[in-house]
């Protein structure tokens, strides 16, 4: 084997200025430490929590706007840079998911206060809240695929963590299958890395792509893509291999729920992105013949088959956990495109979706507490009594079903334009049809939770606490702003996508 | 010699895939370590197997001769840490699993499918 020593170790970034890329996770790390040490005063705990969040938030502002300058933050651990040693890399890409990141993680914090309370702060909701927004942004600024490995399996026991909260029987069973299918999924991308190394010798991504740039394909290359791809398919909860999601995410407490929906199956998604397009030069001369086919196929059926699984639903958990999928699906379809609109697309769309299953999940949750369950044949009739909840929950179901001017609206119109654009009219009728149907199951929820009459009601209707709304008003508020502002969005998103196409080599040779 | 190693390892695979098809808990952990030590052979393999030279470059050379790369002996390393790791949570989860509930039969273990399924009639136990 030839060792790459040919190649200099160079680190454009100091350790000063790449350090940014680390912090978006270096701080929740240390704040999950902190907090496992006061577990025994859940108020001083989640005011440290808190803390973690606003400042991880505040690290990936100054991350974005270092970025945004057309920089690339990068840290070289010890100062042994690729492919020696393992790098954080910052791109426009990274560096945004990380903020939407940290403005869910705000909104989860905000909405905990209302709903985890001190027993559940007891049994670890602090800690194991910052392992997993650690493990997400660690995915989303690494530079070396290995260690993209090592953070899915981070957020894969902090989720496990967080779903058992309540030791309940059903959130027991729920996790079960989740570590089950997310330890194979794991498996499927060790295989694919391993694979990966024996033909290249490298992990880091960046190199990756210089090393793979103009290869022939071989049956250890095409093997490996595959697999990572149904790795990261799994993770994403795309078809066939979804079933452990609509299983084990309705189980959690909301909060957890709702933290899980907005990040984790985007995590997914993105190594996809991250691997396909960069590795794998799939909208260039596109190594392994196939992938964007079966991509477009597993989204087409994703797609299908989750929103006619959504419409079955009566309780409000399963029914938006269904949904998740579904847009993950959408964001696939952006990327098996392969041009660079669909990758325009499927980053607006990533950044829409992220924030508003996040809200909804929210919404679901300040629901329940008001009408005493999930089960949407309660029919309680609320908006006549919590007006403004009810206009919350309004704006988040209509952007996820694509009403203009919401976020919801460019995102899917930005991917279906793409397709037609992009001569795949089929995969555009599709996810026309299915947006009905999304729009279709909202305006169920909408009609069974919201309209109904007051006069079938067996319950009292209970206030929803502040700390709820006020969540809800975050989120609420981001979705009006992406879509007010979407010309903002949409050329980062273009900047962010021909960032992704033409990756840094840093100083790397083949 | 790596073919023999990649014999075992495509063995180890099926056994683990079989075990993991299993209705019982305990046989799907064993099913994915088993997976695990499998993925881990393959990966040592893609390091290739040679000589029992230390992996030092020799003085006046500037690549690595005759001896196996280093690195997915590091990787196999930390995956086998990780590996660990989640077969004792999965192995928790199975144990709380089994004295609440009596059973390691996955089609008992179905608390979390009647949660809120229509079909099921599931009630809506929690808030």
């Amino acid at each position: 084997l030839e060792t790459p020593s040919q190649v200099e170790p160079t680190v454009i970034a100091d350790a000063i200025a790449g350090g940014a890329a680390v912090w978006p996770v270096a701080i929740p790390l240390l704040g999950a430490a902190l907090t496992l040490l006061l577990r025994r005063s859940p108020s001083v705990q989640r005011g440290v929590m808190e803390g973690s969040v606003v400042l991880m938030l505040g690290a990936s502002v100054s991350l974005l706007v270092g970025v945004a300058r057309g920089d690339v933050m990068v840290m070289a651990f010890g100062g042994w840079g690729a492919p020696f040693g393992i790098t954080f890399v910052a791109d426009r890409l990274g560096a945004v998911l990380s903020l939407v990141t940290g403005i869910v993680a705000l909104a989860v914090a905000i909405y905990a206060r209302a709903d985890i309370r001190a027993r559940r702060r007891k049994a670890g909701f602090d800690p194991l809240f910052l392992g997993m927004l650690a493990a997400v942004n660690g995915a989303f600024l690494t530079g070396d695929l290995f260690n993209l490995y090592v953070w899915f399996e981070l957020m894969l026991v902090a989720a496990v963590g967080l779903i058992t909260l309540d030791r309940r029987p059903s959130q027991i069973d729920g996790a079960i299958r989740y570590a089950a299918m997310s330890m194979l999924g794991a498996t499927f991308i060790l295989i694919g890395i391993g694979l990966l190394y024996g033909e290249a010798g490298t992990l880091d991504i960046a190199h990756l792509a210089v090393i793979l740039a103009g290869r022939e394909v071989t049956l250890t290359l095409s093997t490996s893509a595959f697999m990572l791809l149904a790795g990261f398919a799994l993770k994403a909860g795309l078809f066939p291999l979804f079933f452990w999601l609509p299983a084990s995410y309705h189980t959690a407490p909301m909060s957890v729920t709702a933290a899980l929906a907005g990040l984790l199956t985007k995590v997914g998604f993105y190594a996809c992105l991250r691997v396909l397009v960069v590795v794998f030069d799939i909208s260039g001369t596109a190594i392994v013949p196939g992938i964007p086919q079966l991509a477009a196929l597993l989204a087409a059926a994703t797609m299908i088959v989750s929103v006619l699984a959504a419409i079955a639903q009566v309780d409000l958990r399963r029914l938006l956990a269904f949904h998740i999928l579904g847009q993950v699906a959408y964001l696939m379809m952006g990327l098996a495109l392969a041009s660079s609109a669909g990758l325009a697309a499927a980053i607006v769309y990533m950044i829409h979706t992220m924030l508003v299953q996040t809200g909804l999940f929210l919404g679901a949750g300040a629901l329940a507490r008001a009408q005493g369950g999930y089960d949407l044949r309660l029919g309680t009739g609320l908006m006549h009594d919590r007006p403004l909840f009810t206009a919350l929950f309004a704006v988040m179901a209509l952007s996820l079903s694509g009403v203009p001017p919401l976020s919801g609206f460019w995102a899917k119109f930005l991917v279906i334009d793409a397709a037609f654009r992009a001569d795949a009219a089929w995969l555009a009728m599709a996810a026309l049809l299915v947006g009905f149907l999304t729009l279709y199951s909202m305006s169920t929820v909408w009609s069974d939770g919201f309209w109904g009459t007051t006069s079938r009601r067996t319950r009292v209707i209970r206030s929803i606490p502040p700390a709820m709304m006020y969540a809800m008003i975050l989120l609420g508020m981001c979705t009006i702003g992406i879509g007010l502002a979407i010309d903002v969005v949409l050329t980062f998103a273009n900047d962010a996508a021909s960032q992704l196409t033409r990756p840094i080599s840093i100083g790397m040779t083949r | 010699m790596s073919v023999l190693y990649a014999v075992l390892a495509a063995s180890l695979f099926g056994c683990a895939l079989y075990m993991i098809l299993s209705r019982n808990v305990v046989r799907l952990l064993l099913g994915l370590s088993m997976l695990a030590s499998a993925v881990n052979l393959m990966v040592f393999l893609a390091g290739h197997l040679r000589s029992v030279q230390p992996p030092l470059i020799p003085d006046g050379a500037d690549t690595l001769r005759d001896s196996a790369d280093p690195v997915p002996q590091a990787l196999i390393l930390t995956a086998i840490v990780i590996g660990f790791a989640l077969t004792v949570v999965l192995a928790a989860l199975s144990l709380r699993a089994y004295r609440a509930q009596g059973t390691l039969n996955t089609d008992e273990l179905r608390s979390a499918e009647h949660l809120g399924n229509p079909v099921a009639g599931g009630a809506d136990g929690d808030r």
